[in-house]
């Protein structure tokens, strides 16, 4: 396999390679808890603090974890994580933490941390390691952005909680009821296609982007 | 992939369960020293909560004081001994006179998604209610969370007579028990109704026996 640059680790999670939109990880809290862009931030950034201290930890302890227990020893180092940010929400923005309910705790299996575990962070010097869990992040956080605006627009005629449409629009109430989170992701899966597709010159095959298949994992 | 594991020596088991103990122990204490630097805080946030939904459907009194249910009896002193922690209890506000204004009652029961959670403000004397607030539901939005944002409904809770009866919305007449219930919320706004009727069967006799011994 050819060694990727710097540059690449860390813009390749955000776009290419995006983990919600084009490797469709991590749809669960994707789809769930994108009803709000608040919403959405918040747990955009509780993963993405996840994702950088477990990658981190990982990478750095990664000549001292035995192979035969790495797995279970990824897990509780995301684990931890994820219960360190659970309480930090809960003291800072009890709101926000109250809305987005178990979905904090079920950060823990989301499979895109421990993929990027598994084949990236485990395997890398910990700087490589950081840039692609800060890419990664990135791009989920860019992800379910897109989704909790579209469902907020159109679902509360708001965003961010500012109502943009007036009192005379007549919300679709669906966008922001669970149908409308497969909606919101088929819509946008559907337009970065056709912008691919576009993209793409005629003459060559469509491929599909690395990524999609890790042979790393594999 | 498969040659790079059969060169791979044998890690002895010891080795294994050292790795997870020393990791597991290194997590559990970072956990306790994160949960003790937010535990006060989220506390303080919860009886600021509390402290206001209780004023809020007491209508601001001067001040209140909390009663509770032991052994089918109101106390407003836990006897020694016995843990605070799993009583139910009731709040009691007082007027400027010294004179108990109403009972603020927290209750639990299922909506329409999940458990809805309210507290209510109650005056023993007229049999009234004070006021509503809902504290905790997962109502469907834009529709069932109207029960605790649609500012109409709520304030139909607002001197209501008691028992509350549901009605279609628009239809009662104006008669004070009758709450319109939300169109497109109809489970949600029954529920809400119910979960009143239900704690006032409940504390009303609790009520009158602590007012009779006084």
């Amino acid at each position: 396999m050819r060694e990727t640059t710097r540059q690449e680790d860390l813009l390749r999670g955000i776009w290419r390679e995006n983990p919600v939109l084009i490797q469709l990880l991590g749809l669960c809290p994707a789809l769930a808890v994108t009803n709000s862009v608040e919403n959405a931030l918040a747990m955009g950034l509780a993963t993405f603090f996840v994702l950088c201290g477990s990658s981190l930890l990982v990478s750095t302890l990664k000549k001292l974890i035995p192979h035969e227990v790495r797995i279970s020893t990824y897990i509780l180092i995301i684990a931890t994580f994820v219960t360190v940010a659970d309480m930090t929400l809960e003291a800072v923005v009890p709101e926000i933490h109250k809305a987005l309910g178990a979905f904090i705790a079920l950060i823990v299996v989301n499979c895109m941390i421990l993929g990027r575990q598994e084949a990236f962070a485990s395997k890398r010097p910990v700087g490589r390691a950081l840039l692609d869990a800060v890419g990664t992040g990135v791009g989920f956080i860019i992800a379910l952005l897109l989704m909790g605006s579209l469902r907020e627009l159109l679902g509360n005629g708001s965003l961010l909680g500012i109502s943009l449409f007036g009192p005379s629009y007549e919300p679709w109430v669906v966008m922001i009821l669970p149908p409308g989170g497969f909606f919101a992701l088929g819509a946008l899966i559907l337009a970065l296609g056709w912008i691919q597709q576009r993209r793409a010159p005629r003459s060559q095959p469509q491929e599909w982007p690395e990524g999609v298949a890790d042979r790393e994992a594999a | 992939m498969n040659g790079a594991l059969s060169v791979r020596p044998e890690v002895p088991a010891w080795r294994l369960i050292t790795t997870m103990a020393l990791a597991g122990v290194l997590a559990g204490a970072l956990i306790v020293i994160v949960h003790q630097s937010t535990q006060p805080t989220i506390l303080r946030y919860k009886a600021e909560m509390l402290r206001r939904a209780v004023n809020q459907v007491l209508k601001q009194p001067e001040r209140y004081e909390t009663l509770y249910i032991y052994r089918g009896a109101l106390i407003a002193s836990v006897p020694e001994g016995v843990q605070s922690k799993g009583l139910d209890r009731l709040y009691v506000g007082y007027g400027a006179d010294d004179q108990a204004v109403g009972f603020a009652i927290a209750a639990a029961e299922p909506g329409f998604q999940d458990i809805v959670r309210l507290i209510f403000g109650y005056d023993a004397m007229a049999g009234r209610l004070l006021g509503m607030k809902v504290l905790e539901s997962k109502e469907t939005p834009g529709l069932g969370d109207k029960i605790e944002k649609d500012a109409v409904f709520v304030s139909q809770f607002d001197g209501a007579a008691t028992p509350l009866v549901g009605v279609k919305g628009g239809r009662g007449s104006d008669d004070p028990g009758e709450i319109d219930m939300i169109t497109g919320a109809t489970i949600s706004s029954r529920a809400v109704i119910r979960i009143i009727n239900n704690a006032l069967e409940r504390s009303v006799p609790l009520i009158a026996a602590r007012e009779a011994s006084r």
